[in-house]
């Protein structure tokens, strides 16, 4: 979680124990303070000797450190039986001589106090078994019993105060568990002075949902994370919830995962969202939110790739169900193993329980994407402002795991705006799609808008959509007189332009007839002139042949004269002739 | 813990009437205090008729928790009746002397 200061890296730092507790090493940046004691408080129930256990168990199956338990409430058997449903074999660890379980039992009765004393049998004990098995973690579990059974108080922390002291040198690192007292940490308000760590576990019943915290109170020599921290405790042990990775440095792909409707695929510069983005779809009711969230899953899945659902409203069974009711068959892609649909009523668990599920889901299937629907549900389970916090952490995670994201959030009907997804959500997702009814002249249309996709062009059209039996279809954008036209008033629309574009069409046709037959009559006309030109041509052509004959006729006839009256003397040529 | 004696089965253990085991831890001054007055006690009221062990823990240290030992020393009373343990150097007579059940009226003599 720190960035290791390259100043103080040459610097020997402080060594560390790993807990292998899921998310408290990274809260400890490390774990806890090798060879040195921490206190564990926290009232009852919060799960103090489960984390001590856990702490050794992980010692030995992690880090291959022997530990040593000393319990003064519960016997071996009792704290055996008790971490078997965890899956922790304590009798297995013992027979391996990984671990030794010592249990001190503590009672008033048997115990008379006739002088002086100290606890030197206690640390006999412990050097024993330590030594035995050469442990190097140590739990003492509630080691305030003691109090119980011996009456000197100051004998006693003069003792236990001797005793962390023993166990510092000797260099096991060691967890102290305590009850919670009044106004302390602990009971005797001692132990949180002598230990290096303090850890406060805290259980909080809010709106009757239990919410556990884990605090780290001090940590001497050591940077930590200071907030409250929620955990829980799973099948698997104790889980803190992973920290919010504070820098914003992860990765980001230029990969685009198509939304599973092609249509609004188009609305999108890049025909779809950013791989490893996330996408929240808000809505009223009934506005086709999941089976938006269902279409995407699907092509995530039709594209070979895992899609894991958490869907908290409906069960796999009904989902499957009402998806092939809109021509989406996904019990063949659960089958496969490429859809894994894990629903739960959120009231269920606390939200941290949520949101551990998810990260072990996560982790455990490895999806490409993750459809949630809805978030807003999780709002019953804790106020917003948990919420928000939770989803910030889920997006955080999802997002450095470059898992894409869609989440689906039903907002409020009359003011088309939710708190959560207003304030909360929406600054941390990448695209935001809405879906809301466009309420008409007595009916409902829904319509579908993007208001941001980050880093890419989108459309800024309302865009109307059917879930029709072969899945969701985005209509064309119908432009009427006051706006964009749903519904029957879109179809109305449709019919009066189609009228119109008739209405055009046969006027068309009227005009180019007219225009033919004009053309008809001109050309008739044309027709007509030439023929009325052929004839007066006809008629000049006949006047000049008349003409000509005559000429010839003329000249033949005053040769024929001269020949009949020839020149006197040799004339030479009639023209020469003195008349 | 151990159960009651039988009173028909004292007879034939023929053991001493009074069995005492001591944890110490070395040559402390509890330890060394603890060793002296049980002693004591013992020579003034149980003489003849107990058993004394003392044991150190430092030597076997598994007795320790064989023995579920915290504070040290520790005196425990095997028998006669319940099982007692007597935490402490033993220096207050009266409660060492009430707790072993020997009666005070024995302790004035």
């Amino acid at each position: 979680m720190q960035e290791p200061n390259p100043a103080t890296a040459a610097l020997p730092q402080l060594p560390k124990a790993p807990t292998g507790i899921v998310g408290l090493d990274e809260i400890t940046d490390g774990g806890l303070p090798q060879g040195r004691p921490t206190l564990i408080c926290g009232s009852a129930g919060c799960g103090k000797t489960l984390m001590g256990i856990e702490f050794l168990v992980r010692g030995i199956q992690n880090f291959n450190e022997p530990g040593v338990l000393m319990a003064f409430e519960e016997t071996g058997e009792e704290l055996a039986a008790n971490v078997a449903s965890l899956g922790f074999d304590l009798k297995e660890l013992q027979d391996r001589k990984m671990l030794r379980v010592d249990h001190v039992h503590v009672d008033r009765s048997e115990i008379e106090e006739t002088g002086e004393y100290d606890l030197e049998g206690l640390f006999i004990r412990l050097g024993h078994a330590i030594d035995s098995i050469g442990a190097k973690r140590v739990v003492l579990d509630t080691i305030e019993a003691l109090f119980s059974g011996f009456p000197n108080q100051g004998v006693l922390r003069s003792e236990i105060r001797r005793l962390f002291r023993w166990l510092k040198d000797k260099g096991v690192t060691t967890i102290i568990t305590a009850e919670r007292g009044d106004g302390t940490l602990t009971r005797q308000g001692l132990e949180e002075y002598v230990s290096d760590c303090v850890i406060l576990l805290d259980n909080r019943v809010i709106d009757q949902i239990t919410t556990r915290r884990l605090r780290v109170v001090k940590y001497r020599g050591s940077t930590h994370g200071t907030n409250e921290y929620p955990y829980i405790i799973t099948e698997d042990g104790i889980a803190v919830l992973p920290v919010t990775s504070l820098r914003l440095d992860h990765e980001v792909s230029d990969q685009v995962d198509s939304s599973g409707v092609p249509a609004l695929d188009e609305m999108f510069g890049r025909r779809g969202f950013y791989h490893g983005s996330s996408v929240l779809i808000t809505g009223t009711a009934g506005t086709a939110k999941t089976t938006l969230g269902a279409a995407f899953a699907q092509q995530v899945c039709k594209e070979g790739r895992r899609c894991l659902m958490f869907v908290f409203e409906e069960s796999p069974q009904q989902l499957i169900r009402n998806m092939r009711s809109v021509g989406m068959d996904l019990a063949p892609l659960v089958k496969q193993g490429l859809l894994r649909i894990e629903a739960s009523r959120p009231t269920l668990n606390g939200l941290e329980r949520h949101l551990v599920t998810i990260h072990q889901l996560v982790k455990e299937f490895q999806p490409s994407a993750v459809v949630i629907d809805p978030i807003s549900n999780l709002i019953s389970v804790g106020n917003i402002n948990e919420v928000r916090s939770m989803l910030t952490r889920l997006i955080d995670f999802l997002k450095v795991n470059n898992i894409t994201a869609l989440f689906t959030a039903l907002v409020n009907t009359r003011t088309y705006q939710n708190e959560m997804t207003e304030e909360g959500v929406s600054s941390l997702v990448d695209t935001w799609i809405s879906v809301r009814d466009l309420e008409g002249v007595g009916e409902r249309n829904r319509g579908l808008s993007i208001l941001k996709s980050r880093g890419m062009a989108h459309s800024n059209q309302v865009r109307e959509f059917l879930v029709t039996d072969k899945g969701i279809e985005l209509l064309d954008v119908v432009i009427g007189p006051t706006g964009i036209v749903t519904g029957a008033s879109r179809l109305t629309q449709q019919l009066q332009e189609h009228a119109q574009t008739l209405a055009a069409q046969q006027e068309t046709d009227r005009r180019d007839r007219e225009l033919e037959r004009r053309r008809r009559v001109l050309e008739a006309n044309i027709a007509n002139l030439r023929t009325e030109f052929e004839s007066v041509e006809e008629e000049l052509r006949q006047i000049n042949t008349q003409e000509q004959t005559r000429h010839q006729t003329l000249t033949s006839g005053k040769q024929r004269i001269a020949a009949a009256n020839p020149p006197a003397q040799n004339a030479p040529a009639p023209g020469e002739s003195p008349e | 813990m151990e159960p009651l004696i039988n009173p028909a089965d004292q007879p034939e253990h023929a053991g001493p009437e009074y069995v005492l085991h001591l944890f110490i831890t070395g040559a402390t001054p509890n330890s060394t205090r603890a060793v002296r007055n049980i002693k004591d006690i013992c020579e003034q009221h149980l003489k003849g008729r107990y058993e004394l062990l003392i044991v150190d823990i430092y030597q076997q240290p598994e007795l320790a928790q064989q023995e579920d030992l915290i504070g040290v020393p520790t005196l425990i009373k095997r028998r006669p009746g319940l099982v007692r343990r007597l935490v402490g150097d033993l220096s207050d007579y009266e409660r060492v002397l009430k707790a072993l059940g020997i009666m005070p009226t024995l302790g004035h003599e």
